[in-house]
């Protein structure tokens, strides 16, 4: 205004005085700067792999009981799709349930005894395919997968069913074994395999998906379950994460570090009073699922319970790895972010697990929610049991005794 | 536990840190004996901290040895915790406990049972008076009474050695006093108290101290001792302009420094300059050439802040009845 600095350049000096302040602040900050870098590259490179609804590679078993050249050959055209990995062949049908109750399959492939016999009197065979549906979209793709295949088998049955003689060692060569079949059976019988035939619309192999755990396919069921290990990653992490460099901000941690208490026992003290916390989370996650989304608890509370402890110590002991390195809260909630990241993305949570390309599947096993998702929506949307999971528990246990060393280690009873 | 000889409580030699470049403490020799008050004095950023820590085992010396306790620190430190108490400079209490809460955490940190840990909180609360704050949050109470507190937890497991980094900063008269009597009581339970401060009145009351600067232990000794070096050196001025005669006494080249207490000017002589008794005269005729009329100048005693004085100056005392070093200027 009147003579010399008018009060709008005023403030904006300082507002460029607390500008510069910051970028100065920021600029020896190093961790924060690595984040400004390392938060979107790790987020394009996570979201660029993990978004892929194009489902593959479906962990598979395969019980067939008609065990002819014939059914050995539609498996084989049905892993040839890609979104079956056949990996193992059951006997009966308990073990392939308990397959899918474990989670070690996504699905199972049900040849009848009768397969081969039905298809050379031209009856059109059937296939089913149990889809584990707790995961709606693995149900979906399968279903997808399993009528796709159907439909163009028809297709390529069609031309050789009209008399055309097919050649012995074409490209297609189920499709021709069923052609000949069809040029071998009587007229009467010939003609159900004819183009306009009942049979070709109905498909010489009709492939029945049977949607287990989940028959409406509702994605709150599927999701429900889940969140419990999304929200128990944050919450708990963010709550050891700030415990050690909270006492160093606060210059408790000087006190602390001239007492005779050991690391260990820091750490193991740090994490006890948040499995209690922890389980009133799962706790209230389930009640609001079950009251506001209907979600089935098919299997035992307590399971779940003591399944979900050695989950939240991974997850506290990743807390306080963080805490041990972090020098503000600000750095620690910057870190757990880091990690909470690829937890949410890889674990199977977002997307699913099998429609991630092998490398992020490898680096979702180390994650402990990817465990913990298979241990929760098997407990209750499957009924599972523990017990059944002990493979899922043991990685937990393994990440969680690692990240306890590892925060143990890296915390230094010293100032600097 | 060790048996109490005639080892010292504390003993380093050569003690260094660096942060970076800086070197915060720089090859300092201390011995501390059993039962002693000992202060450590020093401007801010003379190493007071650095060193206490050290002494803890919370920052790794860069050079030098240290024994505590007749263990080797920071190597053997961890089986010393519970034999000492530590109060650090910023309180570092939990403000969102209270009183009893941060009291009962430190016993039983300290690895007390829950029927000693009871006995000794009750009595703590007892001997700070802290029993009417007892159920108040840390983060209530004053400058004072938190200090009050920071005492009562250090000393909770009865420490043979307490390590005090400036206690009482910050922290109003009678609230010093007290504490010091406290001290006193403690020391004369047979504790050694490691304490440091800048407050000239509290050096005083050390059985020995020692006087950082930079780093470096430029002088140890009992404050007896210490100003001892400087006897013959001190001149007090009596004059009602104090002002003007501190400014024509600052010119001369026998002054090292002059205070002002109210009207008498206390005048510290170079080292090279006549003993007090002769340039009193010498002093008096400045002033009256400088238009000063009415002074009277007598040899006076020296003090801790003459000695502070004399090492800010450039002067060296290495130790009690070393000799005087002055330094070419």
């Amino acid at each position: 205004m009147s003579g010399g600095v008018s009060p709008v350049r005023s403030s904006l000096r300082r507002v460029l005085a607390v500008a510069r302040k910051e970028f100065r602040q920021l600029r020896r900050d190093r961790l924060t700067l690595g984040m400004i870098v390392g938060i979107p590259s790790l987020q394009l490179v996570l979201f660029g792999y993990a978004i892929n609804l194009d489902i593959r590679h479906v962990p598979t078993a395969v019980l067939d009981r008609s065990a002819s050249a014939f059914s050995r050959k539609v498996i084989g055209e049905l892993a040839a799709t890609q979104t079956f990995s056949i990996e193992r062949h059951v006997r009966d049908e308990r073990e392939a349930v308990r397959l899918l109750e474990s989670s070690q399959v996504g699905a199972v492939i049900v040849i009848p005894p009768d397969f081969e016999s039905r298809i050379r009197r031209g009856r059109g065979a059937e296939i089913s395919i149990l889809a584990d549906a707790s995961n709606p979209t693995v149900a979906s793709a399968v279903t997808l997968a399993g009528q796709g295949y159907a439909r163009t088998l028809a297709a390529r049955v069609a031309p050789f069913s009209t008399g055309v003689p097919p050649p012995s060692d074409g490209p297609d060569a189920l499709g021709a074994a069923l052609g000949a079949l069809a040029l071998r059976l009587p007229p009467r019988d010939r003609a159900t395999f004819g183009p306009e035939s009942e049979l070709v619309r109905q498909e010489p192999i009709r492939i029945e998906v049977l949607p287990f755990y989940n028959p409406e396919r509702r994605t709150a069921v599927f999701i429900v379950p889940g969140l419990i290990g999304v929200i128990l990653t944050m919450t708990m992490m963010l709550m050891t994460a700030l415990a050690l460099v909270r006492e160093r901000e606060r210059d408790t941690f000087e006190f602390l570090i001239a007492t005779p208490i050991r690391r260990p026992e820091l750490m193991v003290g740090k994490i006890l009073p948040y499995l209690l916390v922890g389980h009133v989370q799962v706790a209230i996650v389930l009640t609001l699922g079950v009251l506001l989304f209907d979600v089935p608890i098919r299997g035992s509370i307590v399971e779940l319970g003591i399944g979900a402890l050695p989950f939240l110590g991974a997850m506290l002991a990743m807390g306080l790895v963080v805490s041990a390195v972090a020098r503000s809260q600000f750095q620690a909630t910057q870190m757990s972010f880091f990690f909470f990241l690829p937890s949410m993305l890889l674990s199977g949570f977002m997307f699913p697990f099998e429609a991630m390309p092998r490398p992020a599947q490898w680096i979702g096993e180390l994650l402990p929610l990817t465990h913990f998702l298979r241990i929760v929506r098997g407990v209750v949307l499957k009924g599972s049991s523990i017990a059944d999971m002990l493979p899922e528990v043991g990685a937990i246990l393994l990440f969680l005794a690692v990240a306890l060393a590892v925060a143990t280690v890296s915390f230094r009873k010293r100032l600097a | 536990m060790s048996p109490v000889g005639p080892e010292p409580v504390i003993e380093t030699r050569g003690l260094s840190r660096n942060f970076g470049t800086v070197r915060a403490v720089d090859g300092v020799d201390l011995t501390i004996e059993r039962g002693e008050i000992f202060g450590c004095l020093g401007p801010n950023g003379s190493g007071k901290s650095t060193l206490m820590r050290m002494l803890l085992g919370l920052l790794a010396p860069t050079a030098g040895s240290a024994r505590v306790l007749d263990c080797e620190v920071p190597r053997d430190v961890e089986r010393l915790r519970s034999r000492i108490g530590y109060m650090t400079q910023r309180f570092s209490l939990y403000t969102d406990l209270s009183v009893r809460e941060n009291l009962e955490f430190a016993a039983e940190i300290f690895g007390l049972a829950h029927a000693e840990r009871n006995e000794r909180v009750a009595s703590a609360l007892a001997a700070h008076d802290l029993g009417p704050h007892a159920d108040h949050l840390a983060e209530s109470l004053s400058g004072g009474w938190r200090q009050r507190l920071a005492l009562a937890v250090a000393t909770i497991h009865a420490p043979e050695l307490l390590v005090l980094d400036e206690p009482t900063a910050g922290v109003d008269p009678r609230s010093r006093r007290e504490f010091w009597e406290r001290l006193f009581d403690l020391a004369g339970t047979g504790v050694t108290i490691f304490v440091s401060t800048h407050y000239m009145d509290e050096a005083v009351r050390c059985h020995r101290l020692c006087i950082l600067r930079e780093g470096r232990r430029v002088a140890e000794g009992s404050p007896g001792a210490l100003v001892q070096p400087l006897a013959g050196r001190v001149v007090d001025v009596h004059v009602e302009a104090a002002e003007r005669a501190i400014a024509a006494l600052r010119g001369s080249p026998l002054v090292v420094s002059t205070t002002q207490l109210g009207d008498t000017v206390h005048v510290l002589l170079r080292p090279d300059a006549p003993a007090a008794s002769e340039a009193a005269g010498s002093l008096e005729q400045i002033l009256a050439a400088a238009g000063i009329t009415g002074a009277r100048a007598v040899a006076g005693a020296p003090n801790l802040e003459d000695v502070f004085v004399a090492l800010l100056a450039g002067e060296r005392f290495d130790g009690p009845g070393a000799p005087r070093l002055p330094v070419s200027p």
